[in-house]
């Protein structure tokens, strides 16, 4: 049975131990799981923060547009996405992604997978808060991401 | 004839732009996203400033993404803003 992805979009902390360990009870039959966390860096002492904005509804929307086609293609057993917005602290968690099957392969291309779309296609845009107090600029999108995004079209799409 | 579209903006493109949303009557000419952006370059210098590079920009029709050459549709929302950088 293809897996029901699990989206959430939400200001709070996550506790990526505690989605684990959920997921990991609901079925035995389950032999890898993945866990990505993305985390606020501070820059070298540079940030006080991040402040993530997003596009409420379509970021739910279009992460879960990714996660369905992550459960089409691989035969996973689940799959979550929590996704923070608001201001993130350096050392706090912003996105979690965990994916789980019964062997490894299919759980790390759908975790590489799930990232690489919501880095460039999910409606989120990072803004950083200085140490200094000040406000700093926005974030500007990363080339690299649209390439490794580009590595899963090909022969597999349609 | 027109129609009424909310239109919702997103980070610097918001802020160059300087409102979060509001709603306007888009002439029923306008039918491609690169027209949308054509069009409301028109309506001030603050539209034009936010939307003046055209490779920078991205959007969305009712919460979906769209390329600049593909028709609105039925628009109900269009979403306007910057390369993504969530994750």
């Amino acid at each position: 049975m293809r897996a029901t992805p699990d989206i959430r979009v939400q200001p709070e902390p996550f506790d990526a131990a505690r989605e684990c360990a959920a997921i990991s009870a609901a079925s035995n039959g389950i032999g890898a799981l993945v866990t990505f966390t993305g985390l606020c860096r501070n820059e070298g002492g540079r940030l006080a923060a991040l402040e993530l904005q997003h596009y409420a509804g379509m970021a739910e929307a279009q992460m879960r547009r990714i996660a369905d086609e992550a459960c089409d293609r691989w035969p996973l057993d689940a799959l979550a996405v929590i996704h923070r917005h608001g201001l993130i602290r350096p050392g706090e968690g912003i996105v979690l992604v965990i994916a789980a099957a019964a062997h490894r392969r299919a759980a790390f291309e759908a975790a590489d997978f799930m990232m690489d779309y919501l880095k460039t296609s999910a409606p989120f845009w990072k803004r950083e808060h200085l140490a200094d107090g000040t406000l700093g600029g926005w974030v500007a999108a990363n080339e690299a991401d649209d390439d490794a995004t580009a590595r899963w079209q090909g022969a597999a799409d349609r | 004839m027109s129609r009424n579209v909310k239109f919702i903006y997103f980070a610097w493109v918001r802020e160059r732009i300087g409102v979060q949303e509001e709603r306007l009557d888009l002439p029923d000419d306008v039918r491609t996203g690169a027209e949308v952006i054509t069009w409301l370059k028109g309506l001030g210098k603050n539209y034009a400033l936010a939307l003046d590079d055209a490779q920078a920009i991205r959007m969305a029709v009712n919460q979906e993404h769209i390329h600049p050459s593909d028709t609105i549709g039925t628009a109900r929302e269009i979403a306007l803003f910057p390369p993504m950088t969530g994750g």
